[in-house]
């Protein structure tokens, strides 16, 4: 076993807490544990949980009628029914018409709009981003005219932590076409991010319980008043009107639990994710050489990502290297994604093949100590060295 | 160091890769040869110390993934104190053997590294002795064929995406 362990992949499965595992298990079999649509008691602790939960929701988005949240199994899930199920319900008015979404959004976004615009005779354009992963209002003016039917810009995003000015965004998409439906993947920004649905003018937006330390299976999809969704699931409608089956209470306690955490201290937690953040990044700035910052810095970078290209190692062997000292990461290489190009998102910014390659995502999380941070820094080099040792690629100095 | 690292890495690549051997640039090499590229994520370089086609000394060095490195560990122990000509039957899947087996995405990486091996023993006889013996197929084996293909994907992959300017440190 190594000394110490520090999980760095939040960004593809979250570590769930203590305090909110303990809230889960009594949903199993002690409360709650009916079906929120049956009138009698378990079923009446199952639909005021998920009622509450929701008012907890709503309050952290300065959302006024908690109706407009739908619970789905996950963000991914959330995204498709977003996607998937605007353009469904919507499919006679938006013939011909065009998807936009920016080029580096998650998957769960990319694959559906281009899965059903392919089968309803639509365009999905990917709009570029700049070098740090932004979508520059003006380039995006340009795509949007009058057959622009939906368009998905992702608030946070997942891999390089870039924080879109979204409202500037929103701004040039209402004035170009006011009927254009706006999506956005908060699941990176919530609960890291402030989100104010007063303010910020959109039409549906996504949220993933994993991103906040509550437990995989609950993600979260505001719908807005009078934007018509089809159910991509068929089945028996429970409390949700958009999403079949049993609503999963024990995990939607242990959601309820994550934000109550996450928006208790809110401020402080942000400020302390950022110390982190960039502790460790300066850390890794200052003791290895040849390392390439993906993604923003400072404000418009998300208060817990780092996201480094390690040059002339590739990321996968990383990844296992750092996992042999009990450091949990991941990495943009093709071969840690077991596809044959590496992150799109990387791509996307225009970093080469072999600097996605040797790329490298942590996440920090409230739950890390600064001491977890210097166990990092301190292996860290010693991984990067030891491949580099092994690399063809890395010049050798006199 | 720990070994709960999830397989579909058996212990034999998980060995090499941490203990890779004959690791480095070899000044005395009478060839060397390079497989794959910076941009498909893995490559491997061999070094061959050749006396009378006899590889008297082989040595790798590896820009990869565990198993890119693995295979071409492997491969460097087991031509050592083989005759170009015995060095030359060695195929892809006697790596993956050897390895343990590789999950089947990774069957690349011991083509690359035996592709790396044929194209130093052509390179030999044709630059260095140049002289080619009966035994040595004129046509492109299975392993230096795939790993031009690889090469050559790659390369027309990498052409669409535009070379960045990134911020980064000096040091």
């Amino acid at each position: 076993m190594p000394p110490k362990e520090v999980y760095f992949d939040l960004e593809n499965s979250g570590y769930v807490p203590d305090d909110v595992v303990d809230v889960m298990l009594p949903y199993f079999n002690k409360r709650g544990y009916g079906h929120p649509a049956i009138t009698h008691r378990l079923g009446w602790e199952a639909l005021d949980l998920i009622i509450g939960t929701k008012e907890l929701v709503a309050k952290t988005l300065n959302l006024a009628n908690p109706e407009n949240l739908v619970f789905t199994h996950s963000g991914t899930e959330a995204n498709n029914l977003a996607i998937q199920g605007y353009l469904i319900a919507n499919r006679d008015k938006l013939r011909g018409k065009k998807v936009l979404v920016s080029s580096i959004e998650h998957l769960s976004v990319i694959f559906p709009a281009q899965f059903v615009s392919e089968l309803l005779g639509l365009e999905v354009i990917k709009v570029p981003v700049d070098k740090e992963g932004f979508v520059d209002p003006e380039v995006l003016k340009y795509y949007v005219d009058r057959d622009v039917g939906l368009v998905s810009i992702q608030l946070v995003n997942h891999e390089i932590g870039t924080i879109q000015k979204l409202r500037d965004l929103i701004e040039v998409v209402r004035d170009r076409n006011p009927d254009v439906v706006f999506h956005t993947d908060a699941s990176d920004a919530y609960g890291r991010v402030r989100i104010d649905l007063r303010d910020l003018d959109v039409d549906m937006m996504t949220l993933s319980s994993h991103k906040i330390h509550g437990p995989r299976g609950v993600g979260v999809l505001y719908v807005r008043d009078g934007v018509r969704i089809e159910p991509i699931l068929r089945g028996q409608l429970s409390v949700e009107k958009l999403w079949p089956g049993v609503e999963l209470t024990p995990l939607i306690a242990g959601f309820r639990k994550a934000v109550e955490l996450a928006f208790n201290n809110f401020e402080e937690n942000v400020k302390y994710l950022t110390s982190l953040r960039d502790k460790l990044l300066n850390g890794i700035l200052n003791s290895v050489s040849d390392v390439v910052l993906n993604g923003p810095s400072g404000d418009e970078r998300a208060p817990d990502n780092v996201n480094v290209a390690f040059k002339y190692v590739e990321g996968e062997a990383l990844t296992i290297e750092l996992s042999g000292y009990g450091v949990y990461v991941s990495s943009g290489s093709a071969c840690s994604s077991r596809f044959l190009e590496p992150s799109h998102v990387l791509l996307a910014i225009g970093r080469e093949y072999e600097l996605a390659h040797g790329s490298i995502l942590f996440k920090v999380s409230r739950y890390h100590k600064g001491e977890d941070i210097d166990y990092a820094l301190e292996v860290l080099p010693k991984a990067v060295d030891r491949l580099r040792t092994l690399s063809p690629l890395t010049p050798r100095r006199a | 160091m720990s070994s709960r690292i999830p397989l579909p890495y058996s212990p034999v690549v998980l060995e090499y890769f941490r203990n890779p051997k004959n690791v480095g640039r070899m000044e005395n090499a009478t060839v060397q040869s390079t497989a794959g590229s910076p941009a498909c994520g893995d490559m491997i370089r061999l070094y061959l110390r050749i006396e009378d086609d006899l590889i008297v000394e082989a040595t790798f060095e590896s820009y990869g993934c565990a198993a890119n490195i693995a295979a071409a560990s492997i491969l460097t122990e087991m031509i050592k104190g083989k005759t170009l000509k015995e060095a030359w039957e060695i195929k892809w899947n006697d790596i993956s053997d050897k390895l343990g087996g590789l999950p089947p995405i990774k069957y690349h990486c011991s083509i690359l590294a035996v592709g790396a091996l044929k194209r130093a023993i052509r390179t030999y006889y044709n630059e260095v002795r140049k002289e080619v013996p009966d035994w040595l197929p004129k046509n492109l084996s299975t392993e230096e064929k795939q790993t031009m293909e690889e090469e050559e994907l790659i390369e027309r992959m990498y052409s669409r995406v535009p070379k960045s300017s990134g911020a980064e440190n000096g040091k």
